[in-house]
């Protein structure tokens, strides 16, 4: 008899256990993505001693209550017990539960330590969360970028085919090489972000005037993809970041490239360009900065003004240009790190495109002048 | 003696309002009772539709349904309308029903102002729901409304800002109101430590309560503050700082996540013991537990800030608290189990609901474990692992038991048995959706799913799909309790006897069923 | 477990009642009128005071029912000791609400602007330039210079008013206990009195920071602490001192016992709170 009940607790068990989706559905990730990086395989081992913990209190806890519900059952004929006190169990199952805890915490502490540990990195890289994309500066390198989804609004509204990389890919990847230590800078350009890439282990919300820091090695080259991680406004899923791993060399020569890049669009400030040469540099500079908000239409809608028939677009040129260069009332946001020639052209597409048609040309030298103006 | 009583009865028996005046004016515990639970039951279809929309917005990648904007503000107005208008008042309703019926008091301490609490509820919760209606739509920066993103939000959020002070000043008047029964109103022998376990968990979440809600008052004032009136509490410019706001918030949101479980263990107090056949095990060790995970639940509030960047003394600090969270917690599962242990067991749909509250509660317990562990929550902050661990605690577990309590009290709110076929529909039909819905978010969370999202990558497509299938079964299933109910309140159904429970021993099975309007005037002595 | 007995209870509750449902009523749209005229109603500024009035209207329809049922001797000695344990716990919901304000000061002197204006703990970069966290610092941005309110000023005697007026109120009590009216409506009177000097003094002290010192509500996380905390501390001694003369009047009118007088009791306990509060305040905001 004793014997009989102990099986059907077994077997109500082994059930369980088959039914356990880990060992059906292989094929699907149903785990931490492949750690590539020395904290990311901690965490992961860490998190399976721990979730291996978990299960085995949980086929104790379990097993006790599914025997008890089948053998204590009262179709079965069985007649309550009345006791209702023991110091003893109360006692013994306080300290195991704290004893197993005191167990989990010791390699759990190691993984934090090595995890916080910031120093002695190999290089910096700062990044910058925007509503919404992200900025990235080699701080030693004098290089700089933005990085913005490349999914296209066709994939994201069902009138395209999704690309296989949909939502995780991006226009500039961030590039680091492989086998360094990268320390991490965060920050904000306007509300909280969280920059988030799994496999490499690293996750740290960038705070709108405060700096942060976490570190990463990725161990193998490859490319990484993450998303931001923390509630930042309409397109919060429209922000991966995309880290693109390669050999030292490699890197060497993409920090060049990148120099040369950026000295060929350093332009000369005193250039004047032409309007139709300002437009079309213009639009690009608005799509990718400002339709986030104010729509391609310059329509804009839910509480952002429209840029068509704005009286500040069709108005005296200063105000426009302070709007630009220092945001306004924390809604929408400075943009006094685009170039000035990106600024001219911007503001010159605004004032000429849709409905408006002041005719007039803003040149990068009166944004470098009302920079000065403003004290910028 | 005499005279008194005489004097009690005219002020109270003299002619009972009809109509809506009688619901506007009450000062009866039951009538409140049941306004509580039927205004919160409504909150919870107004909340479980907007689940849905989430849910069928995330059944395929790419955009179907909703805006994001628009998706952002139905997770918002989700998770406090969940929070502060469908659970938390649930919980507030079974007190009222049955906290002075199980400690033999005619009615609650403060009868008028226990009124005023639930007025004010529906004052507050329609704030919330009319907040969707105002130019620039609801809040939509989560139901933790972090600044910067809550004060560029529109008008949506101030409405929201004063709903949460009226539904504070709610909160804390019907907890005062419910100290102030268990403390001073029990009968002659009940004594603090034979009182119902109900009574004590209630009594203890209302200590949080009262604890807690004046801090989240005095964090949405400044919130307020700083969106209208030029101040810098959450501005880095003015000196002021947004992980500020987070201490504040989570210091009342950890204690705040302890007052939705404390009412549904106490319920499943009830209901393990009489369904066991057995007497509640470790009482006494039960109330030290409940009172340690209260106190606890102060220190702790960290952990959901594990990536903002706290120093590793912090980060250890606060996993170490919240880990030892789990030992009182154990405590109780521990003594759960004791209960039913050599009991005779039968399973109808209370006993279901609180044997799936224990085994999911304690999966959920486990997650939380697991993301207490700060390491590894930096890998699931803010993913679907996450949403799954809360909903197994929430759902599962606050949820279920009010089930639970719910189906067991019926007879004797209503005089009327329900259908013990449909209420077991109910428990398998919930429980397997709703496994279907939140088992997999953990995969989706572990795979590095971001929560708050209208629109994923592809490789998250298949979960997805398996967890909105999931949660239309789920919201469908919660018709069946619907159906009970209204046959019950219709009076179909075998009639109720006093105590329809073979071994339930607490007072108000001592009463007709249905329980009338006025019971225990005079106080029955426990022995 | 058990049984039920016949024991006869005293406990009064109250019938039906519409106070309450216009209180709610009131709240919702005080609610609704401060939200909209602060997005800009016009309309707004009228609901926010129709809300109010009602708030007035049901307080004073509401407390005068109670305390009719009062003086009817409707409240048997367990009631008393009901609304004991309330204004307790109310009370101490009260010092939860100051102890967020509290918490966030220290937070701000203690993480927050060491944080803003450390420059090596992440090396190269510092966000705000030069900037030195010094309290009181209207943060990084904060240009405009104000002046830190000094403690040795009004705000010294303002700690002494309230303290005196603890001291009055206590002797007011005695005249209550010993059945001696004209002590009670003096000390009474009294304290209100002082209650009153101490909100002259303060709305003197803002109005001198506003128009000497460049002191405002919007200088960064110092103007903002400082008007709130003290700001709140105002109107919780404008309460105070409404209920103190609330039970000054009734005193007058004989409405109290040596052995039946709560709700000077009440009035009492939440004086000592605002007092506590204040002294609380005088050393962090002030002193520190
Ligand atoms: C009812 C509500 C409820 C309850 C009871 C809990 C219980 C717990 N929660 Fe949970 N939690 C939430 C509601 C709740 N939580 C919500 C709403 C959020 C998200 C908020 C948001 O961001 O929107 C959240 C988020 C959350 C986080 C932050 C995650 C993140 O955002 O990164 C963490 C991290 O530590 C955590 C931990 C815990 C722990 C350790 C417990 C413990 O109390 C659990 C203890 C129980 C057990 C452990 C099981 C039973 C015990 C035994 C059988 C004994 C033996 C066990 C051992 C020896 C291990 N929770
Ligand atoms: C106790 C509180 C509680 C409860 C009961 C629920 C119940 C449910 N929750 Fe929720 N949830 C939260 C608290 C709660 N949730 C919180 C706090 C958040 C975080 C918010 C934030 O991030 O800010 C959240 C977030 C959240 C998310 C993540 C959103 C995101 O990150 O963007 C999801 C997604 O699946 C979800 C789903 C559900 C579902 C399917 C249910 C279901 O259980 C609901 C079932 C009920 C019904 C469906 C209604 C009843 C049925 C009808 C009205 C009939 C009609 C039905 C049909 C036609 C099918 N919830
Ligand atoms: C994050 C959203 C956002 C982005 C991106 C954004 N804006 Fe704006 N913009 C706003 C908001 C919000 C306002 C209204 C600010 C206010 O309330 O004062 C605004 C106002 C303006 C105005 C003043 C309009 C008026 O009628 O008052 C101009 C001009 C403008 N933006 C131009 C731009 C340009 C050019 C860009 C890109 C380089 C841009 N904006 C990017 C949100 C944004
Ligand atoms: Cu940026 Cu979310
Ligand atoms: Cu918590």
């Amino acid at each position: 008899m004793r014997q009989n009940r102990g099986w059907g607790g077994k077997g109500l068990l082994a059930s369980a256990l088959a039914l356990c989706p880990w060992l059906a559905w292989a094929e699907y990730a149903t785990n931490f993505q492949t750690p590539q990086s020395p904290i990311a395989r901690q965490i992961y081992d860490l998190h399976m001693i721990i979730l291996y913990i978990c299960v085995a209190i949980c086929v104790v806890v379990f097993g006790v209550l599914f025997y008890s519900l089948y053998a204590h059952r009262k179709s079965r004929g069985v007649k309550a017990a009345q006791f209702h006190e023991s110091l003893t169990v109360e006692v013994i199952w306080t300290i195991i539960p704290f004893i197993i805890l005191v167990l989990m915490a010791i390699p759990a502490t190691k993984t934090i330590l090595d995890m916080k540990d910031t120093s002695r990195p190999d290089m910096t890289i700062k990044v910058t969360g925007y509503q919404w994309k992200w900025h990235y500066e080699y701080i030693n390198e004098e290089i700089g970028f933005f990085s913005t989804l490349k999914t296209t609004l066709a994939e994201i509204e069902n009138r395209a085919q999704k690309q296989e990389r949909y939502l995780l890919d991006v226009d500039n990847p961030l590039v680091v090489p492989v086998g360094k230590k990268v320390r991490v800078l965060l920050t904000a350009n306007d509300v909280i972000h969280a920059w988030f890439v799994p496999a490499l282990g690293v996750k740290q919300s960038t705070i709108p005037g405060f700096i942060r820091d976490t570190w990463f090695l990725a161990e193998k080259e490859g490319i990484y993809r993450g998303q931001c991680a923390e509630l930042c406004g309409k397109d919060h899923a429209y922000m991966p970041i995309v880290v693109k791993v390669v050999s030292n060399t490699e890197y060497t020569a993409w920090i060049a490239d990148q120099r040369k890049k950026l000295a060929a669009q350093q332009d000369d400030p005193n250039k004047v360009f032409a309007k139709e040469e300002l437009i079309t540099r213009g639009e690009k500079v608005y799509t990718a900065n400002c339709a986030a908000c104010h729509q391609a239409n310059g329509k804009g809608g839910n509480g952002i003004p429209a840029l068509d028939g704005s009286p500040v677009v069709r108005g005296a040129k200063a105000e426009q240009q302070t709007v630009l260069l220092k945001g306004r009332n924390g809604k929408m946001p400075a943009w006094a790190q685009l170039s000035n020639a990106d600024l001219a052209a911007v503001m010159t597409y605004t004032r000429n495109s849709w409905g408006n048609s002041t005719g007039e040309v803003i040149q990068p030298k009166e944004f470098q002048e009302h920079r000065k103006t403003l004290g910028l | 003696m005499s005279a008194v009583s005489d004097l009690h009865h005219d002020d109270h028996h003299h002619d009972q309002p009809k109509g809506l005046t009688r619901w506007l004016t009450t000062t009866n515990h039951k009538d409140i009772g049941s306004m509580y639970l039927i205004f919160s039951f409504l909150m919870f279809l107004v909340g479980g539709v907007m689940a849905l929309t989430i849910r069928a917005e995330l059944f395929q990648p790419g955009l179907q349904f909703v805006k994001p904007e628009f998706f952002n503000q139905m997770t918002t107005l989700h998770g406090l309308i969940m929070v502060f208008g469908a659970i938390m008042p649930a919980a507030v309703g079974f007190a009222n029903w049955m906290i002075p019926m199980l400690i033999g008091a005619s009615d609650m301490a403060f009868a008028r102002m226990n009124n005023w609490s639930f007025w004010l509820l529906v004052a507050g919760a329609s704030l919330l729901v009319m907040s969707l209606f105002m130019p620039g739509g609801a809040p939509a920066a989560g139901w933790t409304f972090y600044p910067p993103l809550s004060v560029q939000g529109g008008m949506g959020v101030d409405f929201m800002i004063l709903s949460v002070h009226i539904l504070g000043i709610s909160s804390i008047m019907g907890s005062i109101n419910i100290i102030v029964t268990v403390l001073n109103m029990r009968a002659p022998g009940m004594t603090l430590m034979k009182m119902p376990m109900f009574c004590w968990t209630w009594l203890i979440t209302a200590y949080l309560l009262i604890a807690v809600l004046p801090v989240l008052a005095g964090c949405v004032t400044m919130l307020l503050m700083d969106r209208h009136f030029g101040t810098s509490f959450f501005n880095a410019a003015g000196g002021g700082d947004p992980v500020m706001f987070q201490h504040i918030f989570w210091f009342f949101g950890h204690p705040e996540v302890y007052i939705i479980i404390l009412p549904a263990f106490g319920i499943i107090s009830q209901v393990l013991p009489v369904f066991s056949r057995k007497p509640l095990f470790g009482y006494h060790s039960m109330v030290y537990a409940t009172g340690g995970i209260a106190s606890m639940s102060f220190m702790v509030w960290a952990h959901h800030m594990f990536d903002t960047g706290m120093p590793a003394i912090g980060q250890l600090y606060f996993m170490y608290a919240t880990m030892l969270i789990a030992v009182p917690t154990g405590v109780k599962v521990f003594n759960w189990l004791a209960t039913m242990w050599r009991g005779a067991i039968t399973f109808e749909t209370p006993m279901l609901f609180a044997i799936g509250f224990l085994i999911l509660f304690t999966l959920g317990g486990f997650t939380g474990l697991i993301l207490s562990v700060a390491a590894v929550d930096i890998q699931l902050h803010d993913t679907y692992y996450v949403v799954a661990h809360f909903h197994y605690v929430m759902v599962a577990g606050a949820l279920f038991s009010f089930f639970s309590g719910a189906y067991y009290w019926l007879p004797k709110w209503t005089g009327r048995m329900y259908s013990e076929t449909l209420g077991k529909v109910h428990f398998w039909a919930s429980m397997i959706f709703f496994n279907l819905t939140f088992f997999v978010q953990h995969f989706l969370g572990l795979a590095g799913m971001p929560r708050r999202i209208p629109d994923y990558p592809l490789q998250f497509a298949d979960f997805n799909m398996i967890s909105s299938i999931g949660a239309f079964g789920f919201g469908l299933s919660q018709l069946i309790f619907v159906w009970v109910v209204i046959r019950c309140l219709q009076g179909k159904g075998k009639a109720a006897p006093a105590s329809p429970w073979e071994s339930a021993e607490t007072l108000e099975w001592t009463v007709p069923s249905p329980a009338p309007h006025h019971t225990f005037e005079v106080a029955p002595i426990v022995k | 477990m058990a049984k039920v007995q016949a024991s006869p209870s005293s406990y009064y509750v109250p019938g039906p009642s519409y106070w309450p449902i216009q209180g709610s009523l009131a709240l919702f749209l005080f609610a609704l009128g401060s939200v909209t005229s602060m997005n800009d109603y016009p309309w707004g500024k009228f609901v926010m005071f129709a809300g109010l009035a009602l708030i007035f209207h049901m307080m004073w329809g509401w407390f005068s029912e109670v305390i009719r049922e009062s003086l009817d001797g409707k409240y048997s000695k367990r009631i008393d000791i009901s609304f004991r344990w309330s204004m307790a716990w109310f009370i101490f919901s009260e010092v939860m609400f100051f102890a967020a304000f509290f918490g966030s000061l220290l937070y701000v002197r203690w993480i927050t602007l060491p944080a803003l204006s450390t420059f090596d703990q992440h090396a190269f970069q510092n966000l705000w330039g030069a900037f030195g966290g010094v309290w009181p610092s209207a943060g990084p941005i904060g240009s405009e210079r104000f002046a830190p309110m000094e403690a040795w000023g009004l705000p010294a005697l303002n700690t002494l008013i309230l303290m005196v007026s603890g001291l009055t109120l206590t002797w007011a009590h005695w005249g209550i206990v010993q059945g001696k009216k004209t002590r009670t409506v003096v000390g009474l009177a009294l304290t209100v009195a002082l209650g009153a000097t101490f909100l002259y003094c303060q709305a003197t002290e803002y109005m001198h920071a506003y128009s000497h010192m460049n002191l405002k509500l919007t200088s960064g996380i110092y103007g903002s602490l400082f008007y709130i905390m003290t700001g709140f501390h105002g109107l919780h001694v404008t309460i105070g001192a409404i209920f103190l003369l609330v039970m000054l009047v009734r005193a007058m009118k004989n409405h109290f016992t040596p052995q039946h007088h709560f709700a000077f009791e009440a009035a009492a306990w939440y004086w000592h709170f605002v007092d506590v509060v204040w002294i609380l305040l005088f050393i962090v905001v002030y002193v520190l």
